[in-house]
């Protein structure tokens, strides 16, 4: 008998007492879902721009890095170097921001839904010192019960939530933001 | 109603005046109080200490001692809950279970039972409360800081019926005072920290007292403020509870 | 070494040797347990929720058969491989096979205690494979060699200065530099290097979603992610309660889990590894390592709930006067004291006798584990097979004996007080354990008996 027959006839031998299932039914609901999420996610670190066209992010992107050689998008309507460096992390190392497209937000906790289908390469959301993602302001939950419900819908093979710039407290608790991701983050809340 | 007095067996011993503010409070509340004389001690020091299958001989004198009468009402909140979580003894487990639902700590008996809604009693005094574990935790005598509910407090509801008493606020209101039973000695470092850290709190808050539903916290603290030489005291509250303006503390 | 062999009383009792030392870590510690209950008042349904989540770990308990089942089927289905380990031994050694397999001789690994449980960077370092542990915390205490004293903040007993030396002397940082930003800067550049160049990665799991096969890592450094989407090979390490039933559930324990460990609402990276990369490897290694056995004691099955939150310590009195590593065990603190007698009842029979009992850790627990109880069950355990002092066994006889016959109770009592007050130099000396830091009580002439006798009893 291998170690997994083992295992599970261990377990089986050692089951409990049937124990049922106990329903999810918590429904919170926030009354101005865009301002609960600027908030949450200005309280952790995260910076909340509210747009109403793609120009307006090309705008930002090019007001703050000159070098446009330095940024990549995988959204269409932005055209910034976006297919070239698939399995290239080396490349894509060197890039200061990406902007990518998230699913939606949810606003008890700051956090975007990307998956994998609007990252380009995987890597992408992880590497560079900035990150920008950009959803529409529609599309933002409560809590995540409800984002959840729309995951649900969402065929993806790697899906991430993201909430804020990546940080960390390990020294003396002292927050430090730009541990190994990104050093900032903003999301562009398109209306 | 008749009640029955269960002293703890360390207030038997070492403070006595615990146990007689308590009869005297209760006499003043026109309860028939009873005490058997033959009681020593619910086996909580040993169970705590892993030695539950010595307490047999605890257990069986608790049945006999306890069985006949309304309530039974003790100033201790660790031995009442050790009494309604591990009561037991062959042979008469429908007798332990009747001791389990009519044991009271001396406080909720008063809210709960007898509803005091005041009480003729003196304490001019600046008073830091001591929310021993297993009475917050284990009885519900107050709201522990852990949980996201309601808050409320049988033991502060009392000492707010008292004359002159200011009750002073502490930094942690719930934090454990490090005396654990056998703890306090077979980790003495860590239980006299914790000990020291509490007394910290009250002493920065302005407590002129120390009170508390467990006289084994407050035997602890008051250990150690004796060694630091402390003009601040530990007082049962049984013993504000029963204080009137002729008594001297 | 000897070290391991000093039980929690006596490393505690070191640790305490520093006043100041222990007060700062004391404070670090409370402060995070304050930012918990911030974090867990701005939910009005939090204890709804920890009602659920233990509910939910409840059932996935008692059909923990099947639901691993169903998991190896939809993870293999997305193109995982699963593995089964029984010991840690057999765990580590999948592990190695595996990257040998992929000539890795360089690999980084992100935060997982089951790795730790497993001793796995030893066993991979005596086998020639350069491990790096790219948490910060963790990276940390590797390049002290020390072991971590928390399971969510590795190194929370060390002081910034001390890590500015040792960054200086291991990566090169300004001597006498302890800002964090600097030194977290030089760590995010150091660490750079080593995921470029790492082709395989080691996650743990922080739940496994049987519906989907998808697990679920969470991090706020991002370690994890750089690690996996820059390597060739994923290993993800996960014991083998770490299974939710469905997917949806993953919305109660996202919303508990970073609220309860560090006050955050949830952490930065919310990972779900669904579908791997093409081209990359996928391995799952389950391990059981006791849980199998657990799972079959009504007294202790509960702790197989554990999310591996850290709540608990944060709360514990006794952890924060005492740090991790008086525990000598890989998980400290509340929920490691009634684990680690599970593993090893000789070694660890010290553990559950670390509290005062105060309830403090069942509360805050996410998922309701009853870790008080469950320390009082243990000290039954351990007397009845023998794991407690002889001096002590003795003492407790003969309490029992006294309090058992109130004839001998009385007159012990009233001999001993009397012996009290007459030669307290008896008691009141440093053989007494109580008497080295606390005065004695003072011994009343009468006891509350006697006293009933002459003023209340009716002749």
């Amino acid at each position: 008998m291998n170690s997994r027959d083992r295992i599970l006839e261990r377990i089986k031998k050692n089951l409990p007492q049937e124990s049922p299932l106990p329903s999810v039914d918590i429904n919170t609901n926030f009354s101005d879902l865009k301002e609960k999420f600027k908030a949450t996610l200005t309280s952790i670190g995260g910076t909340a721009i509210e747009v109403t066209d793609w120009s307006h992010i090309k705008n930002y992107i090019q007001l703050n890095y000159l070098d446009t050689d330095q940024v990549i998008s995988t959204a269409p309507q932005l055209n910034f170097k976006a297919h070239t460096f698939k399995n290239d992390p080396r490349a894509l190392e060197r890039i200061k921001i990406s902007i990518l497209q998230g699913s939606f937000g949810v606003a008890e906790n700051g956090a975007v839904w990307i998956t994998d289908t609007h990252m380009g390469d995987r890597v992408l959301p992880f590497i560079n010192e900035h990150l920008a993602l950009v959803i529409n302001e529609k599309d933002i939950v409560s809590t995540l019960h409800q984002a959840y419900e729309k995951i649900d819908l969402i065929n993806y093979s790697l899906g991430v939530f993201i909430a804020g710039p990546s940080k960390t407290a390990d020294i003396e608790q002292s927050l430090v933001l730009g541990a190994h991701g990104a050093k900032s983050l903003v999301v562009f809340l398109m209306t | 109603m008749t009640v029955s007095l269960f002293v703890p067996c360390y207030i038997d011993q070492f403070y006595p005046k615990v146990a007689i503010a308590t009869l005297e409070l209760l006499e003043k509340l026109d309860v028939d109080v009873i005490y058997p004389e033959k009681q020593t001690c619910c086996g909580q020091p040993m169970a705590n200490a892993g030695f539950e299958q010595l307490t047999r001989g605890c257990n069986s004198l608790f049945i006999d001692n306890f069985s006949a009468c309304d309530y039974i009402v003790c100033p201790s909140g660790s031995c009442v809950l050790h009494i309604k979580n591990h009561l037991h003894a062959d042979g008469q487990e429908h007798k332990a279970h009747s001791i389990q639902s009519k044991v009271f700590e001396l406080t909720e008996f008063l809210t709960d039972v007898l509803q005091v809604k005041s009480l003729s009693a003196n304490f001019n005094h600046k008073v830091g409360l001591h929310q021993s574990c297993h009475g917050q935790r284990g009885l519900n005598l107050s709201q522990m800081s852990e949980l996201v509910a309601s808050p409320f407090s049988k033991t502060t509801h009392l000492l707010k019926m008292v004359n002159g008493l200011k009750l002073v606020p502490l930094n942690r209101h719930d934090e454990c005072c490090g005396f654990g039973g056998t703890f306090c000695v077979t980790e003495e470092a860590v239980s006299v920290k914790m000990g020291k850290d509490r007394l910290r709190d009250h002493v920065e808050n302005g407590a002129e007292y120390i009170t508390a539903s467990d006289m084994s916290c407050l035997m602890h603290l008051d250990g150690i403020l004796r060694r630091q030489k402390s003009k601040v005291n530990v007082i049962h509250i049984a013993e504000i509870l029963n204080s009137s303006k002729s008594k001297l503390i | 070494m000897n070290s391991r062999h000093t039980d929690h009383a006596t490393r505690a009792e070191k640790f305490n040797l520093d006043e100041s030392r222990v007060d700062w870590h004391d404070k670090t510690l409370w402060f995070i347990r304050e930012k918990r209950d911030k974090a867990a008042w701005q939910i009005p349904e939090w204890e709804q929720l920890r009602e659920t989540a233990s509910q939910i770990k409840n059932n996935v308990l008692s059909n923990l058969h099947d639901y691993l089942i169903e998991f190896e089927k939809n993870a293999q289905k997305n193109g995982a491989t699963v593995h089964w380990a029984s010991t840690p031994a057999e765990h580590n050694k999948i592990v190695l096979d595996i990257i040998k397999q992929a000539g890795a001789r360089n690999i980084v690994k992100s935060k997982s205690m089951l790795t730790e449980e497993c001793h796995l960077n030893e066993y991979l370092t005596a086998h020639g494979i350069d491990v790096v542990d790219t948490d910060l915390g963790e990276r940390i205490v590797q390049l002290a060699g020390e072991p971590p004293s928390h399971i969510v903040l590795p190194c929370i007993h060390w002081k910034k200065e001390e890590i500015g030396e040792l960054f200086h002397q291991e990566l090169g940082t300004p001597k006498g530099n302890a800002d964090p930003q600097l030194l977290t800067n030089a760590a995010r550049l150091n660490l750079r290097n080593h995921f470029m160049t790492s082709r395989v990665a080691i996650t743990g799991v922080n739940f496994a979603v049987a519906e989907t096969g998808e697990i679920v890592v969470c991090t706020n450094e991002g370690n994890a992610d750089l690690g996996v989407q820059l390597a060739d090979v994923h290993i993800a390490c996960m014991g083998l309660e770490k299974i939710i039933p469905r997917r949806k559930h993953l919305g109660v324990f996202l919303r508990l889990l970073a609220r309860s460990a560090t006050g955050q609402p949830i952490t930065t990276y919310s990972s779900h590894f669904k579908k791997p990369r093409e081209g990359q490897q996928w391995h799952i290694v389950l391990l059981d390592n006791g849980r199998s056995e657990r799972l079959g004691s009504n007294d202790f099955r509960n702790a197989l709930k554990c999310i591996r939150c850290a709540a608990c310590f944060n709360t514990c009195p006794v952890y924060r006067r005492s740090g991790g590593h008086s525990y000598h065990t890989t998980v400290a603190g509340p929920i490691g004291s009634i684990l680690a007698p599970g593993l090893d009842m000789k070694k660890n029979a010290d553990l559950p006798f670390a509290s005062t009992l105060c309830g403090s850790c069942s509360n805050v627990c996410p998922v309701k584990i009853d870790i008080h109880d469950q320390l009082y069950k243990w000290r039954q355990v351990l007397v009845r097979n023998g794991h407690v002092s002889a001096i002590k066994a003795i003492g407790m006889k003969g309490m029992a004996a006294v309090l058992s016959y109130p004839f001998i109770y009385n007159t012990s009592g009233s001999l001993g007080r009397w012996i009290m007050r007459y030669f307290p130099f008896l008691f009141s000396n440093r053989a007494n354990l109580w008497y080295k830091q606390r005065e004695m009580p003072k011994a009343p002439e009468k006891s509350f008996r006697e006293w009933y006798i002459k003023n209340r009893k009716k002749k």
